[in-house]
């Protein structure tokens, strides 16, 4: 760990948020990537079980 | 439905799906690298001490805060002039990673700026801008949200992105000429001997790259799943019709 | 066209509701800036020209929803769009209408709601001159955004949130003249500034708002 001296709260709170916000976006992009994934498949089977 | 509505967007899907692992891991290694080089092993700046750590993430998320933009911009011509589909979710992915990029930004340029301004926020002119870009983003979501109608969101805020950038360009040059401001100017430059130096400079290209890519992945990735909810929402009317 | 143009001022004064809302709502917003800044009469001096050029901006915005909606629910606006005359010159008449009966009151009681913020002497003048400049500008800029919202049913608030974006570079030379005249200082580059934004929106942006109402109209 450096030694950030009196810039410690500015340095890590700046890291910090930045990867919180980029973790929310993947996760968020991640979660609805997945989901509409799924629902693709689901429906493209119905319809072709419909023929 | 013409083949460009199904074909197109298939092999969109399909050749994506080849590359993005490779993308993935190349984001991830670069960001994780660069961010750790930087946080770890650079030296403290003479001036401005360990704070100028937070460059590392701020410089590359404004850089792509601003590309993320142009990108719509490009992606929006393409959608009104040739009418591919894929280019106009393609605006539509890229613009909640530019709100990020840009809320990124402000927050580490207000956490930077209160330790050597001395303040966390001045009305200086690049921060202004920011906010500016910020609230032309929201809008340009927003509109996206409120049209049902694929295709009709398509159009508006296509032409709401173009008629955005011309007054975003605007508003950069009002806010220059409305207040001087004191941001440092550009980080990086070839022709300038103010330069950040290469120990700074090299993690910093490392980050930038690491975020062009983390920025490419998450675009491809998000366009790809509005391919799939457009094709979804397709299915779902055939079998309405059908029913 | 001239025909259209009467139409809308006759609507909009028969009305009733549009024409007077923008005014009462200048008269209010510039009322309650003492209230919420304090009485001080140096400071509001200081922020006088600021304050209306924004009073005036929110007030020309509030009735915005109203410039297509009408029109747009009663089929109006598919007659005209069959009709010969382009699109692009009814969203320009629409927007002039708008100006003529929204924006113009409100350029004309900027004086006298200055006289309430003690605006001082020399800034009279640079006010009505530059809101005569810049006016036009909104008023343009806010028929696209109209025509942006035009089917939405709760549109309003996406509306204002399309819009003030688009006037900061407006409001920024509108009030930076209007506080250097009241300052005495030289007014020229803003004015200057500010006419080239409400020339090139008024030639520019009719084409973009009829491309957008053609397809909100579809």
């Amino acid at each position: 760990m450096p030694d950030l001296g009196k810039y410690a709260f500015d340095v890590l709170a700046s890291y910090g948020a930045s990867l919180l916000l980029l973790g929310g976006l993947l996760a968020l992009t991640l979660g609805r990537g997945a989901k509409v994934r799924q629902d693709m498949h689901k429906m493209e089977q119905r319809s072709k079980s419909r023929g | 439905m013409s083949i460009w509505e199904y074909a197109n967007p298939k092999k969109f899907l399909t050749t994506s799906e080849r590359v993005l692992p490779v993308l993935w891991v190349l984001a991830g290694v670069l960001c994780a690298v660069g961010l750790i080089w930087g946080f770890f092993f650079t030296p403290d700046d003479y001036r401005q001490g360990a704070s100028v750590k937070i460059m590392f993430v701020h410089v590359p998320a404004a850089f792509i805060a601003i590309n993320a933009w142009f990108m719509m911009l490009v992606a929006s011509l393409i959608w009104v002039i040739r009418r591919h589909h894929v280019s106009a979710l393609a605006a539509k992915a890229a613009a909640p990673v530019g709100v990020v990029m840009t809320l990124i930004a402000l927050i580490t340029g207000a956490l930077w700026g209160h330790q050597i301004w001395g303040t966390w926020w001045v009305w200086d002119p690049r921060l202004t801008s920011f906010l500016v870009l910020f609230l032309f983003y929201l809008g340009y979501i927003a509109l996206w949200s409120a049209i049902e109608d694929p295709d009709t969101a398509a159009d508006l805020t296509s032409i709401l992105c173009l008629v955005g950038s011309v007054f975003a360009v605007l508003s950069r040059y009002a806010v220059l000429f409305w207040n001087q401001g004191l941001h440092q100017g550009a980080s990086l430059s070839l022709d300038k001997e103010e330069n950040v130096a290469d120990a700074f400079s090299n993690p910093l290209y490392v980050c930038m790259a690491g975020f062009g890519f983390l920025f490419l992945v998450l675009v491809l990735y998000r366009t790809g799943t509005e391919i799939r909810a457009r094709r979804i929402r397709a299915l779902m009317m055939r079998e309405r019709m059908d029913a | 066209m001239k025909a259209l143009l009467l139409r809308d001022l006759k609507l909009a004064l028969r009305a009733g509701g549009g024409f007077g809302l923008g005014l009462a709502f200048f008269l209010i917003v510039t009322v309650l800036v003492p209230f919420s800044v304090g009485p001080q009469s140096e400071l509001l001096a200081r922020i006088a020209p600021g304050v209306l050029w924004l009073g005036a901006l929110l007030a020309c915005l509030l009735s915005l929803d109203r410039l297509l909606a009408l029109d747009w629910e009663d089929g109006t606006l598919d007659l005209m769009a069959t009709s010969p005359l382009p699109l692009e010159a009814v969203v320009t008449i629409k927007a002039l209408a708008h100006w003529i009966t929204t924006s113009l009151p409100l350029v004309l009681a900027a004086p006298v709601l200055g006289i309430l913020l003690n605006l001082p002497t020399a800034g009279f003048q640079w006010l009505v001159v530059s809101l005569l400049l810049g006016t036009p500008a909104l008023s343009v800029i806010g028929t696209f955004g109209a025509a942006l919202t035009v089917g939405l049913k709760r549109g309003g608030l996406l509306l204002s949130l399309l819009v003030l974006p688009l006037y900061v570079p407006t409001l920024i030379f509108g009030a930076e003249a209007a506080r250097r005249g009241a300052d005495g200082m030289s007014v020229e580059t803003p004015l200057l500034m500010l006419a080239g934004i409400s020339a090139a929106t008024l030639a520019l942006l009719p084409f973009a708002s009829a491309a957008v109402l053609r397809v909100n109209l579809r």
